[in-house]
């Protein structure tokens, strides 16, 4: 009974302070928190300005070492345990506050009040932050996170489910061969479809099963429907959340190539750059096209996912022209390895 | 021979090509144990409607969500046949038209269909009654693509893109495109709630296609004269009713 408990039990850690999400949240509380000081401390509210602008002199080079000395030091402190962790992080930023006082003290005009009262700012401040990420860990903790993935996990249509397997058995006294092979990218689909989806697989699979999706819509289509793959310089290792790209491409499908008589072209381009892993779907799109919104839905579960995963490292944008609709999403280039 | 013996003439139309196979290959087993013929198939609710206007068949097995015109539209136009065909629906999945083909006792096959299913539709589907307008209209989630016109035994398809203006007279409405006029039997009424977005309201009997508008003019009679609209495509001018001129600093802002 207790191991369960503790497996469910969420395990404090430091934040990441790799991650550009971390590092924006520390900065923007930062000097949220100095500024609500600085109309605390201006006696009139056109001192503010001036007020603002002597704590920025002292906080911005405390704030910026700091992040940088975490940095450096964030593969070390993850290894730590947490409690060891946190005192560390403690100990560097009262050190990073006295070497900017010490040295920088020479070069500032203005006043600068004791070192001693800066400590005390600084261990409430660091602790504050601390217990901030702490909290929202525990947010998004494995256990919740994980009822929530669930509830999101991407949905194939019933639409596509009923008519696929209708065009699978148009061929069996036709083609048993091809429908046999119909019936296997199925079988693949669904397996993924169904299974535990919490964990990143490598983009490689991913488009394996983008493959397995469109071969089935081919044989529904036939040559309505045509595909143009740019995928030369794609990172097949990066590690991506399972069922990213192929809910868009049932997307495109749905709304781009069924509602049309003539043939279509859906685009699929992936590459990697900057160390940053694109995805750029595209399918042409008319505006007077009906089921908004299912198309939605996707698209959220889809963002949701992606922040749950990367947090502010992740995008998705949409572009919407007159007769094309583009899908890009951005994730940071992150393998097994790394 | 009796009437009834005669093979039942049945349209596959569906825009999925093994979908109509698989219709094809489902009717040619029912044809062991009743007569059946296809003598028609059609990848959307537009070439159907041609195809019909040619050679007249008994049953009509229809894919709800087809590109151009769809198949509840479809079914809509059929109405406007002298005979209309006996209409079957079919569709993989779709909650809503389901329900409402329930409501209002319309047949349907869900797809995969089996054999015995379509068996036992097409053997009633000689005496079923048709769908009748109202439901159909209930079902028709989004604009007509077309509107139709019955005449001297053809129905002619109109696109809603090409018609310049509507105007109600007495019992029909009168539908203007570029060519030529058609008489159709709607209300002007329900056709400006199913075309609002397109057409605007000038005149108590008249809608005009707010793109054929080309501008307004302002008209001398005995009175203090009054406003009609110059279209772009045709040469009559329209007249704007007091209530309605409103409308006039909408669209020229």
């Amino acid at each position: 009974m207790a191991s369960i408990v503790n497996q469910n039990a969420y395990a404090s850690a430091l934040p990441n302070f790799r991650n550009l999400g971390i590092v924006l949240r520390i900065l923007v509380i930062v000097n949220l928190v100095a500024g609500a000081a600085a109309v605390l401390k201006s006696a009139s509210l056109g001192d503010t300005w001036r007020e603002l602008l002597e704590v920025s002199i002292v906080i911005q080079p405390i704030l910026i070492l700091s992040l940088l000395v975490l940095m450096a030091a964030s593969g070390a402190l993850q290894r730590l345990p947490y409690f060891l962790g946190a005192a560390v992080v403690i100990m560097v930023e009262l050190a990073v506050v006295t070497v900017v006082l010490v040295f920088g003290r020479p070069l500032l005009d203005a006043e600068v009040a004791p070192i001693e009262r800066y400590w005390v700012l600084t261990v409430a401040m660091t602790l504050a932050l601390l217990g901030y990420f702490d909290l929202r860990g525990r947010a998004l903790s494995p256990a919740l996170a994980e009822a929530r993935l669930q509830a999101l996990q991407a949905r194939i249509r019933p639409h596509f489910l009923f008519n696929s397997i209708n065009a699978v058995l148009s061929l069996v006294r036709e083609d048993p061969r091809r429908a046999e092979r119909a019936l296997e990218d199925m079988a693949d689909l669904f397996r993924v479809l169904m299974a535990d989806n919490r964990e990143l697989t490598p983009l490689a699979r991913e488009v394996e099963l983008c493959r397995e999706y469109l071969n089935l819509e081919q044989l529904r289509l036939g040559e309505r429907l045509k595909i143009d793959w740019h995928i030369e310089k794609m990172p097949g290792d990066a590690l991506i959340p399972p069922l990213v790209l192929q809910p868009l491409l049932e997307n495109a499908v749905y709304h781009g190539i069924e509602p049309r008589t003539e043939p279509g072209v859906i685009s699929i381009n992936i590459y990697l750059a900057r160390e940053q892993v694109h995805a750029v779907l595209k399918n042409p799109y008319r505006h007077d096209g009906d089921h908004h919104g299912g198309n939605k839905m996707a698209l959220g579960n889809i963002r949701e996912r992606l922040a749950l995963h990367f947090d502010a490292e992740a995008s998705l944008t949409i572009k919407m022209g007159d007769s094309a609709y583009q899908v890009h999403i951005v994730i940071p280039y992150v393998t097994a390895k790394s | 021979m009796t009437a009834d013996a005669a093979p039942l003439a049945v349209m596959i139309v569906d825009d999925e090509a093994p979908a109509r196979r698989r219709l094809r290959e489902l009717i040619a087993d029912c044809a062991a144990e009743m007569p059946l013929t296809v003598t028609g198939e059609a990848a959307n609710g537009r070439a159907a409607l041609e195809f019909l206007a040619e050679q007249s068949v008994d049953v009509v097995l229809l894919d709800i969500r087809m590109p151009d015109m769809d198949g509840i539209e479809l079914a809509r136009h059929l109405g406007n046949f002298e005979r209309p065909p006996a209409v079957i629906f079919t569709t993989a999945y779709d909650v809503y038209a389901i329900r409402a083909f329930e409501v209002h006792a319309i047949d349907y096959l869900l797809k995969p269909i089996r054999a015995t299913r379509l068996r036992e539709a097409l053997a009633r589907a000689r005496a079923a009654a048709r769908p009748n307008a109202e439901a159909l209209e209930a079902l028709q989630a989004k604009a007509r693509a077309y509107l139709s016109a019955p005449e001297r035994g053809r129905v002619h398809l109109i696109p809603i893109a090409e018609v310049i203006y509507l105007k109600a007279e007495l019992k029909y409405v009168t539908v203007r495109t570029a060519e030529r006029e058609y008489l159709i039997e709607e209300s002007l009424a329900r056709l400006e709630t199913e075309f609002g977005e397109r057409f605007i309201r000038v005149h108590r009997n008249c809608l005009v296609a707010k793109a054929s508008i080309r501008t307004f003019e302002r008209e001398a009679d005995e009175g203090e004269g009054h406003w009609v609209v110059l279209l772009n495509a045709c040469d009559e001018r329209i007249a704007v009713s007091r209530r309605q001129q409103h409308v006039i600093r909408e669209l020229t802002g």
